[in-house]
């Protein structure tokens, strides 16, 4: 990454010739050579400041979208400065224990952060040919992602929630739980955790800076805070301002950073605003046409650069409108990042915590994750078994409810009571911490009434090996 | 692609996104190169109106200032052929990304760009052809040993016609003359000096001598497809399915396994992390067919989903002429494009900056045009050239040499929904379609390709017949239909339960789940599973049916069901696929014969 200082703002313009203002975005006239995404300052006729940035140019106009809002602003009075530069984020290991807005800013009554480097907020792409594939097993103490759904780093896995479901509670529970193991003995490699709210109620940050400071990790985060009712224009730059944080702390000053954003159906809902208010040709659910691209430039800024010790990984939360998975938000999102975690309303009506519904749940780098010398040689065996008698019990379900439980045979009722007691015991865990080996200990318990003819996943040795001499007697 | 043909210069007008105006640029042509700005980011023009030329921009445009300057190269968009593309690791304006790394470091830089091929290196040349011969386009002068699987034939560039002039042996650099060609009065009187390397406008399709029927199956080891689904060399098949059905993996697995000579692999709009994994498998991967690693046949082309949207569009451009390239040698050529939908998306996205009107969904209404024109680039052919010499691949067409370019393309329409216009546009032209299926993908039944809307346009029995077994056609007929009797029986068992069907239905039902479980299912994993040879896909289906006729048998014959699923066979065929490669057929044998032996002998044998 290149860590260059922002050049001195030798070409600073002003510009009293505001001609339009609609919604987020103002119009400027016969300005002469802006720059494409050039930041610029608003001074409004009280003369205060506010930021925005050029978000077209066409011949001797200019759009700017500005991200305190357009309130307040008006043709005559309003003067508008261009700074000459793109967006930057002066970036310090100093940002660790401190609050910032979406631009940056210390909003925690703290002094400035005085910057060690000032570096664009759009980051660059890496280079695919420097990254390490994510295959170093994290453990986050809950059994539905551990054993089934396994969390790597440098990966990038949205939770997919629903209004009202526990995705908060979830993604403070892996921040604080989070371990890499592996090394015994010095688990004492450095980490931080960067987590930007987006769009989120005065309720929300609060309980996560108290999650925080329970678990004692305040001196280790960093907090971008743009709240539900601050300009929802400044949630594009928050998500930005977060990673280039996490990039900087991660590949600069080697540490391993867990990045938590949430929730991006605000972010994606300010995007819509914007291009709305743009007048842009709208895809799918007036959704913009390059979501998926800018999705993108945000989620791929996950993962590990080879040579450097440090790695970025992303925990996302979304909420599905409606619990619909299908839509653009949610299945953007999952074309983009390397699995997804679903809640589910049904299981967490049923008091169960954390509600994972594992079947459209994924982890697509499980299989680097797993296995001898870093979870264990049966887990991936383990998991695939609990995945496809899962799957059966959860269709027997259905056959039952419409024909009664009578009509199953021995082999179904099996599977059947097998669904239930995954539920209850290995999804369901409340507060506690489960080790890997307690999750695939779990997991055989629930298996071992079963016969081994059903266990087809599983190689034989292994279940030999599970039962020993007890088969003899079955 | 660098080349500056003392171009004109123009000024910057308007930036939106990836797409720039410019004006004052004299004589430009619809799809020139520019080079943008200070920076010189890498453009393409694509559409004239007045004096404004607009251009697509292949590199993030921000910080662009309107005023600056634009110089036309004054040629299209080329890939750069010749020795050396095997094994490299290009983004989709072929720049190679390990050299990038070199220059820019981790992340990628604006404005950087190395030549796509190493011009240091030198290839022992060995001609075979002689001063004083006539050659036209296509004819091989010689050959290049480019990896210990590739011999790289060097051809004489399509449209060329004349007499060897002079010719050169030895170790050459791709820059230096192979041989000279002197004007030939007929066609231009031009007299060509052919390198090693060649450069083609890659929007334009090379040239064939002739196609041919596609009458071969590319096999892939994967027996979902190599038996219901085959897709011949040649051929164009999709695969479309939602997230986390296995596009990835089902396309890796192809990548990997496939009975081809060369492959290309296009991650359009991927995960930058899948590409890593594809970098640090395919060097430690062995090829199935000659032991040696993979990457000496493979080209890999990454534009992962972060890197700017209209490299993303020409990527896939690219990529087939790099494809068409090692087809013109003889070579049978397999490109993975992953995935087409990204890269339909880029398109609706550009069309979108240039304010078009859009069809459906927002995608340009080209979109089924272009979809085809890439699609129709496919195909087996006769190569160009007047030589009936063959540099790689069985010449079966009187002694030419043929080569093939299969296409598959991964799409991922929203939301799981065939019913989108790039699913939809796609099947109109492809020969093949692999559905992925939700329903199996989250039982982890993978691949998840659906049997009951997958299909297959290529007509194969014969080929089978020849080269498999006779009954080949017969045992996936039985199983297909199989199959579907299961998927009705199900129905009535959802609606009346499972005590509304008779032994015979359940005993289907049992072979059903059995196909699926033992035979489709397969796993790219496990070493002994992975790649499964046309034999072992044979006679795996011919003791699973073998398996079904003896119980009916034995069901006639009076015996139960709960007896038949007991079988030690059961739990024999259910095992095959942890067995090593050099056991698996003996096994399978005798598991039919014990199997036929006491159903055709009609004691039941419980």
């Amino acid at each position: 990454m290149k860590a260059e200082l922002a050049p001195p703002s030798l070409v600073t313009k002003e510009y009293r010739t505001v001609s339009q203002i609609r919604g987020p975005l103002i119009f400027i006239e016969r300005t002469s050579e802006i720059a494409y995404h050039e930041m610029v300052e608003i001074i409004d006729p009280e003369g205060r400041v506010r930021l925005g940035r050029v978000l077209e140019v066409n011949g001797n106009h200019g759009i700017v979208q500005v991200f305190a809002g357009t309130t307040g602003l008006d043709l005559r009075a309003t003067r508008v400065r261009f700074r000459g530069d793109v967006a930057r984020l002066d970036v310090s290991l100093a940002m660790l224990g401190r609050v910032l807005d979406g631009t940056g800013q210390p909003i925690d009554g703290g002094p400035l952060i005085v910057p060690e480097a000032s570096l664009d907020i759009n980051g660059a792409p890496i280079n695919p040919t420097v990254r390490t594939h994510p295959s170093e097993f994290i453990q986050t103490g809950i059994s539905a992602i551990d054993g089934l759904n396994t969390l790597t780093r440098g990966q990038k896995l949205p939770i997919f929630s629903g209004a009202g479901l526990p995705a908060n509670e979830l993604a403070a529970q892996i921040a604080a739980q989070a371990r890499v193991l592996g090394r015994q003995g010095q688990e004492a490699e450095p980490f931080a955790v960067v987590f930007a709210a987006i769009g989120v109620t005065h309720r929300e940050v609060s309980f996560f800076v108290d999650q925080f400071q329970a678990s004692g990790a305040t001196e280790r985060t960093v907090l971008f805070v743009n709240r539900a009712d601050d300009p929802s224009v400044l949630r594009l730059m928050t998500a930005r301002a977060a990673l280039t944080a996490a990039e900087y702390l991660a590949f600069t000053h080697g540490l391993h950073v867990l990045v938590i954003m949430t929730d991006m159906t605000n972010y994606c809902e300010a995007l819509r605003e914007v291009a709305a208010a743009r007048e842009e040709v709208p895809g799918r659910r007036g959704y913009p046409g390059y979501m998926y691209s800018d999705l993108a430039s945000l989620y791929e800024r996950a993962g590990r650069i080879r040579g450097s010790p440090g790695s970025v990984t992303q925990l996302v939360i979304l909420t599905m409108p409606d619990d619909d998975i299908t839509h653009p938000i949610p299945d953007l999102t999952g074309y983009i990042t390397e699995g997804q975690i679903v809640l589910s309303r049904d299981l967490h009506r049923q008091g169960i915590y954390p509600p994972v519904d594992i079947l459209p749940s994924l982890s697509r780098q499980m299989k680097a994750g797993i296995g001898e010398g870093k979870t264990r040689a049966d887990h991936r065996f383990l998991a695939d078994q609990l995945y496809a008698l899962y799957a059966r019990g959860r269709d027997l379900r259905r056959l039952v409810a419409i024909i009664g439980e009578a009509a199953l045979s021995a082999e179904e009722r099996l599977i059947l009571d097998f669904a239930d007691r995954l539920e209850q015991r290995f999804i369901s865990q409340g507060k506690t911490n489960r080790s890997i080996d307690e999750t695939l200990d779990l997991a055989w318990a629930l298996l071992d009434p079963l016969p081994p003819e059903m266990l087809k996943r599983i190689p034989d040795a292994l279940i030999r090996q599970r039962r020993g001499g007890a088969e003899d007697s079955a | 692609m660098t080349e500056d043909a003392g171009g004109k210069t123009g000024r910057i007008v308007r930036i939106a996104g990836p797409v720039v105006g410019v004006t004052g640029l004299e004589a430009v042509r619809l799809f020139d190169v520019v080079h943008v700005g200070e920076l010189g980011l890498v453009g393409e023009v694509i559409r004239l109106a007045h004096d404004l030329a607009v251009v697509q921009v292949y590199e993030e445009t921000a910080g662009l200032r309107v005023g600056e300057p634009v110089i036309n190269t004054g040629l299209p968009l080329v890939a750069q052929l010749g020795p050396g593309l095997l094994g490299q690791i290009y983004d989709g304006l072929q720049r190679p990304l390990t050299v990038l790394q070199t220059l820019s470091g981790n992340f990628i830089d604006r404005g950087v760009s190395p030549f796509p091929l190493p011009q240091e290196t030198r290839w022992p040349f060995t001609p075979r052809v002689r001063t004083g011969e006539v050659v036209s386009g296509g004819d091989i002068l010689g050959t290049v040993p480019e990896t210990p699987v590739i011999t790289h034939a060097v051809l004489v560039p399509p449209g060329v016609h004349g007499r060897v002039a002079d010719i050169n042996a030895g170790d050459l650099t791709i820059d230096e003359i192979v041989a000279v060609i002197e004007a030939d009065p007929e066609t231009d009187g031009r007299t060509h000096e052919v390198r090693l390397r060649q450069a083609w406008p890659v929007r334009q399709p090379r040239p064939v001598r002739e196609r041919l029927p596609a009458r071969q199956p590319l096999v892939t080891g994967t027996r979902v497809i190599d038996a219901f689904f085959p897709v011949a060399r040649g051929g164009t098949a999709i695969v479309p399915g939602g997230f986390g059905t296995g596009k990835t993996v089902l396309e890796q697995a192809l990548a990997r396994w496939a009975g081809v000579d060369v492959v290309i692999y296009v991650g359009c709009g991927e995960r930058g992390n899948e590409i890593a994994d594809v970098l640090e498998e395919f060097p430690a991967l062995e090829d199935p067919h000659t032991g040696l690693p993979l990457m000496n046949r493979t080209i890999l082309i990454a534009n992962t989903s972060n890197m700017p949207v209209a490299a993303r569009e020409a990527s896939i451009y690219t990529g087939i002429t790099l494809g068409e390239y090692y087809r013109d040698m003889g070579y049978d050529v397999l490109l993975l494009a992953d995935s087409t939908s990204r890269w339909g998306e880029a398109l609706r996205e550009i069309s979108g900056r240039l304010e078009e009107i859009p069809g459906e969904e927002g995608y340009p209404a080209y979109l089924a045009a272009r979809l085809s024109e890439f699609y129709e680039r496919s195909g087996r052919v006769i190569c160009l050239g007047s030589d009936g010499a063959d540099a790689g691949a069985e010449d079966e067409a009187a002694g030419r040499r043929t080569g093939s370019l299969t296409l598959i393309g991964a799409v991922s329409p929203p939301g799981g929904d065939f019913s989108e216009p790039i699913t939809q546009s796609s099947m109109t032209v492809v020969g093949a379609l692999w559905a992925l299926d939700y329903s199996l993908s989250r039982r982890r039944h993978f691949p998840a390709v659906s049997w009951t809307q997958s299909y297959t346009l290529y007509d194969l029995r014969r080929w089978y017949a020849a080269n498999v077994a006779d009954d080949w056609s017969d045992l996936v007929q039985e199983a297909m239909a199989l199959l579907q009797r299961a998927d009705e029986l199900q129905e009535i068992v959802q609606i009346v339960g499972p005590e509304a069907l008779s032994e015979m239905e359940h005993l289907l039902l049992l072979v059903a789940r059995m196909i699926q479980e033992d035979f489709l299912q397969q796993s790219s994993f496990e070493a002994s599973d992975r790649y499964s040879p046309l034999e072992k896909t044979y006679w795996m289906l011919r003791v699973l049916l073998a398996y079904y006729h003896h119980c009916r048998a034995a069901l006639e014959a009076g015996a139960g069901l709960e007896q038949l699923r007991g079988l030690p066979e059961v739990a024999q065929i259910a095992r095959v696929r942890e067995v090593p490669p050099d056991q698996v057929i003996p096994l399978l044998k005798g598991l039919d014969e014990r199997l036929r032996g006491s159903a055709a002998g009609g004691s039941v044998g419980v």
